[in-house]
Protein backbone atom coordinates (compact mmCIF):
# COMPACT_ATOMS: atom_id res chain seq x y z
CA UNK A 1 0.00 0.00 0.00
CA UNK A 2 1.19 3.46 -0.80
CA UNK A 3 0.28 4.71 2.65
CA UNK A 4 2.95 2.87 4.55
CA UNK A 5 5.94 2.45 2.33
CA UNK A 6 9.25 2.60 4.13
CA UNK A 7 7.61 1.25 7.29
CA UNK A 8 7.69 -2.40 8.22
CA UNK A 9 4.38 -3.87 9.23
CA UNK A 10 4.45 -5.14 12.81
CA UNK A 11 3.36 -8.68 11.89
CA UNK A 12 5.58 -10.44 14.43
CA UNK A 13 4.49 -8.28 17.33
CA UNK A 14 0.86 -8.59 16.30
CA UNK A 15 1.09 -12.39 16.35
CA UNK A 16 2.81 -12.47 19.76
CA UNK A 17 0.37 -9.99 21.32
CA UNK A 18 -2.53 -11.81 19.66
CA UNK A 19 -1.48 -15.11 21.20
CA UNK A 20 -1.05 -13.56 24.66
CA UNK A 21 -4.39 -11.81 24.29
CA UNK A 22 -6.17 -15.04 23.38
CA UNK A 23 -4.44 -16.78 26.30
CA UNK A 24 -5.62 -14.05 28.69
CA UNK A 25 -9.21 -14.27 27.49
CA UNK A 26 -9.15 -18.08 27.62
CA UNK A 27 -7.80 -17.96 31.16
CA UNK A 28 -10.46 -15.45 32.16
CA UNK A 29 -13.36 -17.41 30.70
CA UNK A 30 -12.23 -20.83 31.86
CA UNK A 31 -11.70 -19.62 35.43
CA UNK A 32 -14.82 -17.46 35.68
CA UNK A 33 -15.98 -18.90 38.98
CA UNK A 34 -12.68 -18.42 40.81
CA UNK A 35 -12.09 -14.93 39.38
CA UNK A 36 -15.64 -13.76 40.14
CA UNK A 37 -15.30 -15.11 43.63
CA UNK A 38 -12.22 -12.98 44.32
CA UNK A 39 -13.33 -9.85 42.42
CA UNK A 40 -16.76 -10.01 44.07
CA UNK A 41 -15.22 -9.83 47.54
CA UNK A 42 -14.42 -6.13 47.15
CA UNK A 43 -12.24 -4.35 49.70
CA UNK A 44 -8.57 -4.90 49.06
CA UNK A 45 -9.48 -7.23 46.17
CA UNK A 46 -10.56 -4.08 44.29
CA UNK A 47 -7.02 -3.95 42.96
CA UNK A 48 -7.63 -7.20 41.10
CA UNK A 49 -10.03 -5.94 38.40
CA UNK A 50 -8.04 -2.71 38.05
CA UNK A 51 -4.75 -4.55 37.49
CA UNK A 52 -6.46 -6.97 35.12
CA UNK A 53 -7.90 -4.06 33.14
CA UNK A 54 -4.41 -2.55 32.76
CA UNK A 55 -2.87 -5.86 31.66
CA UNK A 56 -5.63 -6.57 29.13
CA UNK A 57 -5.50 -3.03 27.78
CA UNK A 58 -1.74 -3.21 27.29
CA UNK A 59 -1.72 -6.59 25.54
CA UNK A 60 -4.97 -6.35 23.62
CA UNK A 61 -4.45 -2.63 22.91
CA UNK A 62 -1.11 -3.35 21.26
CA UNK A 63 -2.62 -6.25 19.36
CA UNK A 64 -5.54 -4.21 18.01
CA UNK A 65 -3.24 -1.32 17.08
CA UNK A 66 -0.96 -3.65 15.14
CA UNK A 67 -3.95 -5.44 13.65
CA UNK A 68 -5.15 -2.32 11.84
CA UNK A 69 -1.58 -1.43 10.83
CA UNK A 70 -1.04 -4.91 9.37
CA UNK A 71 -4.24 -4.83 7.34
CA UNK A 72 -3.18 -1.40 6.09
CA UNK A 73 -5.55 0.95 7.93
CA UNK A 74 -3.30 3.69 9.23
CA UNK A 75 -3.48 7.36 10.06
CA UNK A 76 -3.42 9.88 7.23
CA UNK A 77 0.13 10.65 6.17
CA UNK A 78 -0.56 14.33 5.82
CA UNK A 79 -0.09 15.72 9.31
CA UNK A 80 -3.19 17.48 10.51
CA UNK A 81 -2.28 20.96 11.51
CA UNK A 82 -3.27 21.04 15.12
CA UNK A 83 -2.46 24.20 16.99
CA UNK B 1 -24.13 -0.61 48.29
CA UNK B 2 -22.31 -3.40 50.05
CA UNK B 3 -25.60 -5.00 51.03
CA UNK B 4 -26.77 -5.01 47.45
CA UNK B 5 -23.50 -6.65 46.43
CA UNK B 6 -24.05 -9.41 48.89
CA UNK B 7 -27.74 -10.04 48.50
CA UNK B 8 -28.01 -9.96 44.73
CA UNK B 9 -26.32 -12.61 42.66
CA UNK B 10 -24.20 -10.18 40.73
CA UNK B 11 -22.71 -12.39 38.12
CA UNK B 12 -24.92 -13.68 35.33
CA UNK B 13 -24.17 -16.74 33.24
CA UNK B 14 -22.56 -15.76 29.99
CA UNK B 15 -23.42 -17.45 26.71
CA UNK B 16 -22.02 -16.91 23.24
CA UNK B 17 -24.92 -14.69 22.21
CA UNK B 18 -24.34 -12.33 25.13
CA UNK B 19 -20.61 -12.26 24.60
CA UNK B 20 -20.93 -11.55 20.88
CA UNK B 21 -23.42 -8.77 21.59
CA UNK B 22 -21.13 -7.15 24.17
CA UNK B 23 -18.11 -7.48 21.89
CA UNK B 24 -19.93 -5.88 18.94
CA UNK B 25 -21.48 -3.04 20.92
CA UNK B 26 -18.06 -2.58 22.52
CA UNK B 27 -16.54 -2.26 19.05
CA UNK B 28 -19.03 0.33 17.84
CA UNK B 29 -18.89 2.23 21.14
CA UNK B 30 -15.09 2.19 20.97
CA UNK B 31 -15.14 3.46 17.40
CA UNK B 32 -17.33 6.40 18.38
CA UNK B 33 -15.36 7.23 21.52
CA UNK B 34 -12.05 7.04 19.66
CA UNK B 35 -13.47 9.72 17.42
CA UNK B 36 -15.52 12.04 19.63
CA UNK B 37 -14.00 11.20 23.01
CA UNK B 38 -16.95 9.38 24.54
CA UNK B 39 -20.02 7.33 23.76
CA UNK B 40 -21.26 3.80 23.85
CA UNK B 41 -22.13 3.70 27.53
CA UNK B 42 -25.71 4.74 26.91
CA UNK B 43 -26.25 1.53 24.94
CA UNK B 44 -23.97 -0.77 26.94
CA UNK B 45 -25.43 -0.18 30.39
CA UNK B 46 -29.10 -0.81 29.46
CA UNK B 47 -27.91 -3.63 27.18
CA UNK B 48 -26.23 -5.41 30.09
CA UNK B 49 -29.27 -4.84 32.28
CA UNK B 50 -31.47 -6.52 29.69
CA UNK B 51 -29.24 -9.59 30.09
CA UNK B 52 -30.18 -9.71 33.75
CA UNK B 53 -27.14 -7.86 35.09
CA UNK B 54 -28.14 -5.72 38.12
CA UNK B 55 -28.08 -1.97 37.40
CA UNK B 56 -25.14 -1.11 39.63
CA UNK B 57 -23.06 -4.01 38.31
CA UNK B 58 -23.82 -2.87 34.75
CA UNK B 59 -22.68 0.67 35.56
CA UNK B 60 -19.57 -0.61 37.38
CA UNK B 61 -18.60 -3.08 34.66
CA UNK B 62 -19.10 -0.45 31.98
CA UNK B 63 -16.85 1.92 33.88
CA UNK B 64 -14.18 -0.72 34.30
CA UNK B 65 -13.95 -1.12 30.52
CA UNK B 66 -14.04 2.64 29.99
CA UNK B 67 -10.82 3.64 31.69
CA UNK B 68 -8.48 1.13 29.98
CA UNK B 69 -10.19 1.91 26.66
CA UNK B 70 -9.76 5.64 27.20
CA UNK B 71 -6.12 5.08 28.10
CA UNK B 72 -5.40 3.20 24.87
CA UNK B 73 -7.30 5.83 22.87
CA UNK B 74 -5.52 8.72 24.58
CA UNK B 75 -2.10 7.18 23.90
CA UNK B 76 -3.00 6.64 20.25
CA UNK B 77 -4.27 10.17 19.79
CA UNK B 78 -1.32 11.63 21.69
CA UNK B 79 0.84 10.18 18.90
CA UNK B 80 -1.06 12.42 16.49
CA UNK B 81 -0.37 15.42 18.76
CA UNK B 82 -4.04 15.85 19.69
CA UNK B 83 -3.95 15.37 23.46
CA UNK B 84 -3.53 18.10 26.06
CA UNK B 85 -2.57 15.92 29.03
CA UNK B 86 -2.45 18.81 31.48
CA UNK B 87 -5.95 20.01 30.62
CA UNK B 88 -7.21 16.42 30.74
CA UNK B 89 -5.81 15.82 34.20
CA UNK B 90 -6.98 19.17 35.58
CA UNK B 91 -10.51 18.60 34.25
CA UNK B 92 -10.39 14.90 35.17
CA UNK B 93 -9.66 15.55 38.82
CA UNK B 94 -12.53 18.03 39.16
CA UNK B 95 -14.71 15.61 37.20
CA UNK B 96 -13.94 12.96 39.78
CA UNK B 97 -15.41 15.24 42.44
CA UNK B 98 -18.43 15.75 40.19
CA UNK B 99 -18.89 11.99 39.88
CA UNK B 100 -18.93 11.57 43.64
CA UNK B 101 -21.40 14.41 44.10
CA UNK B 102 -23.56 13.19 41.20
CA UNK B 103 -23.67 9.68 42.68
CA UNK B 104 -24.64 11.18 46.03
CA UNK B 105 -27.56 13.08 44.45
CA UNK B 106 -28.63 9.90 42.64
CA UNK B 107 -28.69 7.96 45.89
CA UNK B 108 -30.75 10.71 47.55
CA UNK B 109 -33.30 10.72 44.73
CA UNK B 110 -33.50 6.93 44.76
CA UNK B 111 -34.16 6.93 48.50
CA UNK B 112 -36.85 9.60 48.23
CA UNK B 113 -38.61 8.58 45.02
CA UNK B 114 -37.54 4.99 44.34
CA UNK B 115 -36.28 3.51 41.07
CA UNK B 116 -38.84 5.23 38.87
CA UNK B 117 -37.96 8.62 40.41
CA UNK B 118 -34.28 8.06 39.80
CA UNK B 119 -34.95 6.91 36.22
CA UNK B 120 -37.11 9.96 35.60
CA UNK B 121 -34.35 12.23 36.91
CA UNK B 122 -31.81 10.55 34.61
CA UNK B 123 -34.10 10.82 31.60
CA UNK B 124 -34.97 14.45 32.23
CA UNK B 125 -31.26 15.27 32.66
CA UNK B 126 -30.59 13.48 29.37
CA UNK B 127 -33.34 15.34 27.53
CA UNK B 128 -32.60 18.82 28.86
CA UNK B 129 -28.81 18.66 28.47
CA UNK B 130 -28.84 16.93 25.12
CA UNK B 131 -31.49 19.31 23.79
CA UNK B 132 -29.49 22.39 24.76
CA UNK B 133 -25.94 21.22 24.09
CA UNK B 134 -26.68 18.73 21.29
CA UNK B 135 -28.67 21.14 19.16
CA UNK B 136 -26.03 23.83 19.68
CA UNK B 137 -23.19 21.51 18.61
CA UNK B 138 -25.14 20.19 15.65
CA UNK B 139 -26.13 23.68 14.52
CA UNK B 140 -22.53 24.83 14.70
CA UNK B 141 -21.31 21.83 12.66
CA UNK B 142 -24.08 22.31 10.12
CA UNK B 143 -23.28 26.04 9.75
CA UNK B 144 -19.62 25.25 9.12
CA UNK B 145 -20.59 22.63 6.56
CA UNK B 146 -23.02 24.94 4.77
CA UNK B 147 -20.68 27.94 4.79
CA UNK B 148 -18.09 25.99 2.83
CA UNK B 149 -15.49 27.18 5.35
CA UNK B 150 -14.82 23.67 6.60
CA UNK B 151 -11.15 23.92 5.68
CA UNK B 152 -10.52 27.05 7.67
CA UNK B 153 -9.23 26.95 11.22
CA UNK B 154 -11.96 26.82 13.82
CA UNK B 155 -12.89 30.18 15.28
CA UNK B 156 -12.58 30.68 19.01
CA UNK B 157 -15.99 31.64 20.41
CA UNK B 158 -16.64 34.99 22.08
CA UNK B 159 -17.14 33.38 25.45
CA UNK B 160 -13.84 31.49 25.11
CA UNK B 161 -12.07 34.73 24.20
CA UNK B 162 -13.54 36.29 27.32
CA UNK B 163 -12.51 33.33 29.49
CA UNK B 164 -8.99 33.54 28.09
CA UNK B 165 -8.85 37.28 28.74
CA UNK B 166 -9.64 37.04 32.45
CA UNK B 167 -6.58 37.15 34.67
CA UNK B 168 -6.98 35.94 38.23
CA UNK B 169 -3.50 36.00 39.79
CA UNK B 170 -2.32 32.76 41.33
CA UNK B 171 -4.80 30.62 39.37
CA UNK B 172 -3.48 31.01 35.83
CA UNK B 173 -2.27 27.89 34.02
CA UNK B 174 -1.00 27.59 30.45
CA UNK B 175 -2.69 24.93 28.30
CA UNK B 176 -1.18 23.99 24.97
CA UNK B 177 -4.53 23.14 23.39
CA UNK B 178 -5.74 26.66 24.04
CA UNK B 179 -2.36 28.24 23.44
CA UNK B 180 -3.30 30.53 26.27
CA UNK B 181 -3.28 30.86 30.02
CA UNK B 182 -6.64 30.49 31.72
CA UNK B 183 -7.72 30.56 35.30
CA UNK B 184 -8.15 27.16 36.86
CA UNK B 185 -11.30 28.57 38.44
CA UNK B 186 -12.98 28.21 35.04
CA UNK B 187 -11.93 24.61 34.54
CA UNK B 188 -13.13 23.40 37.94
CA UNK B 189 -16.88 23.94 37.37
CA UNK B 190 -16.60 22.53 33.84
CA UNK B 191 -14.86 19.40 35.08
CA UNK B 192 -17.35 19.12 37.91
CA UNK B 193 -20.29 19.34 35.49
CA UNK B 194 -18.65 16.70 33.26
CA UNK B 195 -18.34 14.37 36.23
CA UNK B 196 -21.88 15.00 37.41
CA UNK B 197 -23.18 14.19 33.98
CA UNK B 198 -21.04 11.06 33.83
CA UNK B 199 -22.51 9.94 37.15
CA UNK B 200 -26.01 10.64 35.89
CA UNK B 201 -26.13 9.53 32.25
CA UNK B 202 -22.74 7.77 31.97
CA UNK B 203 -21.53 10.01 29.15
CA UNK B 204 -19.68 12.96 30.66
CA UNK B 205 -18.17 13.81 27.28
CA UNK B 206 -21.45 15.35 26.14
CA UNK B 207 -20.58 18.23 28.48
CA UNK B 208 -16.80 17.86 28.58
CA UNK B 209 -16.07 18.12 24.85
CA UNK B 210 -18.44 21.00 24.00
CA UNK B 211 -17.27 22.96 27.03
CA UNK B 212 -13.63 22.58 26.04
CA UNK B 213 -14.49 23.76 22.52
CA UNK B 214 -16.94 26.56 23.21
CA UNK B 215 -16.07 27.78 26.70
CA UNK B 216 -12.31 27.27 26.83
CA UNK B 217 -11.54 27.62 23.12
CA UNK B 218 -9.87 24.27 22.34
CA UNK B 219 -9.93 22.94 18.75
CA UNK B 220 -12.43 20.07 18.27
CA UNK B 221 -9.72 17.49 17.60
CA UNK B 222 -7.88 18.34 20.78
CA UNK B 223 -11.05 18.59 22.85
CA UNK B 224 -12.27 15.15 21.81
CA UNK B 225 -8.81 13.61 22.37
CA UNK B 226 -8.40 15.31 25.74
CA UNK B 227 -11.79 13.98 26.80
CA UNK B 228 -10.20 10.52 26.71
CA UNK B 229 -7.78 11.62 29.45
CA UNK B 230 -10.72 12.90 31.51
CA UNK B 231 -12.56 9.61 30.94
CA UNK B 232 -9.47 7.70 32.06
CA UNK B 233 -9.06 9.68 35.29
CA UNK B 234 -12.77 9.55 36.05
CA UNK B 235 -13.16 5.91 35.05
CA UNK B 236 -10.18 4.74 37.09
CA UNK B 237 -11.44 6.40 40.28
CA UNK B 238 -15.03 5.28 39.68
CA UNK B 239 -14.07 1.70 38.88
CA UNK B 240 -12.00 1.46 42.02
CA UNK B 241 -14.89 2.75 44.10
CA UNK B 242 -17.26 0.18 42.63
CA UNK B 243 -14.64 -2.59 42.82
CA UNK B 244 -14.26 -1.90 46.55
CA UNK B 245 -17.87 -3.03 46.86
CA UNK B 246 -17.30 -6.06 44.66
CA UNK B 247 -19.65 -4.74 41.97
CA UNK B 248 -17.41 -5.08 38.92
CA UNK B 249 -18.10 -8.10 36.72
CA UNK B 250 -14.64 -8.25 35.19
CA UNK B 251 -15.75 -10.75 32.52
CA UNK B 252 -18.26 -8.27 31.12
CA UNK B 253 -15.73 -5.43 31.29
CA UNK B 254 -13.02 -7.38 29.49
CA UNK B 255 -15.33 -8.72 26.77
CA UNK B 256 -16.57 -5.21 26.02
CA UNK B 257 -12.95 -4.04 26.14
CA UNK B 258 -12.05 -6.79 23.65
CA UNK B 259 -14.32 -5.19 21.04
CA UNK B 260 -13.82 -1.60 22.04
CA UNK B 261 -10.04 -1.66 21.67
CA UNK B 262 -10.48 -2.62 18.01
CA UNK B 263 -12.95 0.26 17.71
CA UNK B 264 -11.02 2.92 19.54
CA UNK B 265 -7.90 2.40 17.44
CA UNK B 266 -9.97 2.79 14.30
CA UNK B 267 -11.85 5.82 15.63
CA UNK B 268 -8.55 7.50 16.53
CA UNK B 269 -7.17 6.79 13.05
CA UNK B 270 -10.39 8.29 11.67
CA UNK B 271 -9.70 11.66 13.24
CA UNK B 272 -6.62 12.08 11.04
CA UNK B 273 -8.75 11.88 7.89
CA UNK B 274 -11.54 14.32 8.68
CA UNK B 275 -12.05 18.03 8.94
CA UNK B 276 -12.58 19.22 12.52
CA UNK B 277 -16.28 20.03 12.07
CA UNK B 278 -16.93 16.31 11.53
CA UNK B 279 -16.21 15.67 15.22
CA UNK B 280 -18.95 18.13 16.11
CA UNK B 281 -21.24 16.67 13.47
CA UNK B 282 -20.97 13.11 14.78
CA UNK B 283 -21.31 14.26 18.35
CA UNK B 284 -24.32 16.49 17.61
CA UNK B 285 -26.09 13.81 15.58
CA UNK B 286 -25.68 11.20 18.31
CA UNK B 287 -26.74 13.61 21.05
CA UNK B 288 -29.90 14.69 19.27
CA UNK B 289 -30.97 11.14 18.38
CA UNK B 290 -30.29 9.88 21.92
CA UNK B 291 -32.39 12.78 23.17
CA UNK B 292 -35.44 11.42 21.33
CA UNK B 293 -34.76 7.96 22.67
CA UNK B 294 -34.75 9.15 26.26
CA UNK B 295 -37.71 11.47 25.75
CA UNK B 296 -39.80 8.39 24.90
CA UNK B 297 -39.05 6.97 28.33
CA UNK B 298 -40.21 10.03 30.26
CA UNK B 299 -43.95 9.12 30.12
CA UNK B 300 -43.13 5.56 31.27
CA UNK B 301 -41.44 6.77 34.45
CA UNK B 302 -44.04 9.50 34.97
CA UNK B 303 -46.77 6.89 34.87
CA UNK B 304 -44.85 4.68 37.32
CA UNK B 305 -44.73 7.66 39.68
CA UNK B 306 -48.46 8.29 39.15
CA UNK B 307 -47.70 11.76 37.81
CA UNK B 308 -49.83 10.96 34.75
CA UNK B 309 -52.47 8.31 34.08
CA UNK B 310 -51.45 4.65 33.98
CA UNK B 311 -50.03 3.48 30.67
CA UNK B 312 -50.94 0.01 29.49
CA UNK B 313 -48.34 -2.74 29.70
CA UNK B 314 -48.06 -2.96 25.92
CA UNK B 315 -47.59 0.80 25.53
CA UNK B 316 -44.80 0.74 28.10
CA UNK B 317 -43.11 -2.22 26.45
CA UNK B 318 -43.25 -0.69 23.00
CA UNK B 319 -41.96 2.66 24.29
CA UNK B 320 -39.07 0.89 26.00
CA UNK B 321 -38.06 -1.17 22.99
CA UNK B 322 -38.43 1.78 20.59
CA UNK B 323 -36.26 3.87 22.90
CA UNK B 324 -33.56 1.21 23.01
CA UNK B 325 -33.71 0.71 19.23
CA UNK B 326 -33.27 4.47 18.68
CA UNK B 327 -30.19 4.46 20.93
CA UNK B 328 -28.64 1.62 18.97
CA UNK B 329 -29.48 3.52 15.78
CA UNK B 330 -27.73 6.64 17.14
CA UNK B 331 -24.56 4.70 17.85
CA UNK B 332 -24.69 2.85 14.53
CA UNK B 333 -25.23 6.06 12.58
CA UNK B 334 -22.27 7.68 14.36
CA UNK B 335 -20.12 4.67 13.48
CA UNK B 336 -21.32 4.75 9.88
CA UNK B 337 -20.38 8.44 9.47
CA UNK B 338 -16.91 7.75 10.91
CA UNK B 339 -16.25 4.67 8.75
CA UNK B 340 -17.45 6.52 5.66
CA UNK B 341 -15.12 9.43 6.46
CA UNK B 342 -12.17 7.05 6.88
CA UNK B 343 -12.99 5.27 3.65
CA UNK B 344 -13.31 8.53 1.69
CA UNK B 345 -10.17 9.97 3.24
CA UNK B 346 -8.14 6.90 2.39
CA UNK B 347 -9.47 6.82 -1.16
CA UNK B 348 -8.55 10.48 -1.67
CA UNK B 349 -5.08 9.81 -0.27
CA UNK B 350 -4.54 6.82 -2.56
CA UNK B 351 -5.70 8.80 -5.59
CA UNK B 352 -3.32 11.65 -4.85
CA UNK B 353 -0.50 9.16 -4.27
CA UNK B 354 -1.23 7.56 -7.65
CA UNK B 355 -1.29 10.96 -9.31
CA UNK B 356 2.05 11.80 -7.74
CA UNK B 357 3.51 8.56 -9.10
CA UNK B 358 2.17 9.27 -12.61
CA UNK B 359 3.53 12.82 -12.56
CA UNK B 360 6.81 11.52 -11.23
CA UNK B 361 7.16 9.15 -14.18
CA UNK B 362 6.31 11.86 -16.68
Amino acid sequence: MGSNYGKKKPIGRMIIMGIISIALYTALLTNQAIINNYVGRGGIYAFLPIVMAFIFSFVHGNFTGDFWAVIGVEAARKKKEVK
Amino acid sequence: MHDIAQTVSNFVDLNWMNMTYLFLVGFVGGLVSGFIGSGGAFVLTPGMMSMGVPGLVAVASNMCHKFPKALVGAIKRAKYGQVDVKLGIVLGVSAEAGVLYGAHIQEGIKKAFGDAGSNLYVSVAFVVILAVVGSFVLRDAWKTYKSGASNEAEKVTKIAKWVQSINIPGTMVYFKSLNAKISILFTIPLGFATGMLAATIAVGGFIGVPSMIYVLGAPSLMASATELVIAFVMGLGGSFKYAMHGLVDIRLSMIILGGSLFGIQLGAIGTTYVKPYMIKMVMGVIMVIVLFSRALMVPVYMSQLNLIGQLSETTMKSLKSTSFAIMIFALALGAFIILRAIWQGRRAEKLSAQEAVIHGKV
